[in-house]
């Protein structure tokens, strides 16, 4: 390489999304595919940036609502209590139990609330043409892909319990509203990690050396 | 440009060189993983898949978990806990339940067995790319192991309430897990996009 960087942009060249075929990039003509896998070839994510933002900001909306309402409601012998996630965890440190309590903070909500921050700042770090650390930034996007999975503990959880706790008159649960809104952030904030392109954070460096 | 890979997370562009056993190649810019030599892909995704269904099956015909209370038990499959939910009027979580826990593995096999098997004998199914496009789209809403956590997570919080039974599929369950993880990781793709290739 002789410590020049050529991308494939530079060389007139798009990377197929599928099959990571190299093609060559016909300027002009809009609808190209992959001559190996038949895929719409794209230079870079199309409008990345702005859909990104958008799934971001949804899953802001989202996130509060998901906190505040409650995500479980256990009816025992005629008497509803309704839980939040945070009122969950708040529960488990009064009784000593620590450790659920805290995997439960991280993957509800901690692990949300970092991708959607680390994101911001992605984006932002892009609009702005920032060159700063960018090898830390692309580390960062490939955090976002690989936390927010996580995030869906909370849902399953309610699912089992749901599931099992069902005593007739005695105790049952239901799923509260907060876990519909809970599923809303986790599925728009991988989709909005989809839908970044992280070849964004380096494409300042080409205009730089230029 | 067959020999020439560009880095999928920041562009640039390196020549595509053998790789040692079990080596990987990543990029001298930004890290990411280029791609890894992966020996006898073909038949050890076709075993771990094969496994994985086994699996699967076992995991969802019996219940994972139970809940004794004074007299009373109560067992429950991950199915009757997503038709729990759909009966409640969460319907949406109830289908995303569904997707990301029993829909999703098990297309990613069927999948896998529709491309190997094949593969496997020389011959390349119809519509490749298409069901290969498929497979590398849902890959990320595939999340068996999330669930283990959330079995985990449930039985904490029950223990004090009532006893636990572990079911018999519990540990269908983790173990599927392991075979998913190993089938995702042993899969070669740029292998099958170059037999398609090779075979037009």
């Amino acid at each position: 390489m002789n410590g020049v960087f050529k991308t494939a942009r530079k060389a007139g060249l798009i990377s197929c999304h599928s099959c990571h075929l190299l093609c060559q990039s016909a300027k002009g003509s809009a609808q190209m595919r992959c001559p190996r896998c038949g895929d719409h070839l794209h230079d870079r994510k199309p409008n990345s940036i702005a859909r990104t933002w958008a799934l971001v900001l949804a899953a802001m909306i989202f996130y509060i609502p998901a906190n505040v309402l409650p995500i479980t409601i256990v009816i025992s012998l005629g008497k509803a209590q309704s839980d939040t996630i945070m009122s969950g965890v708040i529960y488990f440190v009064q009784t000593g139990m620590w450790p659920i309590a805290l995997v439960i903070f991280l993957a509800s909500v901690f692990v949300p609330l970092l991708k959607l921050l680390i994101l911001m700042f992605l984006l932002i770090s892009v609009q702005r043409k920032s060159s700063w650390r960018q090898q830390d930034r692309t580390r960062l996007y490939r955090l976002t892909e690989i936390i927010g999975r996580w995030s869906m503990v909370d849902i399953f959880v309610v699912t089992i319990l749901v599931a099992l706790v069902h005593l007739g008159g005695l105790a049952t649960i239901h799923a509260g509203p907060g876990a519909i809104f809970f599923g809303a952030v986790v599925v728009t904030t991988i989709f909005a990690a989809m839908s970044f392109d992280p070849r964004l954070i380096w494409d300042t460096e080409e205009v730089i050396h230029e | 440009m067959d020999s020439y890979i560009a880095c999928h997370d920041c562009d640039l562009i390196h020549r595509i060189n053998p790789l040692p056993a079990k080596g990987a190649a990543v990029c001298i810019r930004c890290g990411a993983v280029l791609y890894k030599h992966k020996p006898n892909s073909l038949d050890r995704t076709l075993a771990f898949a094969l496994g994985g269904l086994i699996l699967f099956i076992l995991a969802n015909s019996f219940p994972f978990l139970g809940l004794k209370i004074g007299a009373q038990v109560r067992e429950t499959t991950l199915i009757t806990g997503i038709h729990e939910l759909y009966i409640q009027g969460m319907q949406v979580i109830a289908i995303l339940v569904l997707l990301t826990t029993v829909l999703v593995p098990a297309t990613q096999m069927m999948c896998l067995f529709y491309i190997l098997l094949p593969l496997k004998f020389g011959r390349v199914p119809k519509r490749l790319p298409w069901v290969l496009r498929f497979l590398q789209r849902i890959q990320p809403w595939g999340m068996m192991e999330v669930f283990m956590v959330g079995i985990l997570v449930s039985v904490v919080k029950l223990a004090k309430m009532a006893k636990i039974i572990p079911g018999i599929s519990l540990y269908s369950f983790l173990a599927l897990i392991f075979v998913l993880a190993a089938m995702s990781v042993s899969l070669d793709s740029h292998l099958i996009w170059e037999k398609w290739e090779a075979s037009r």
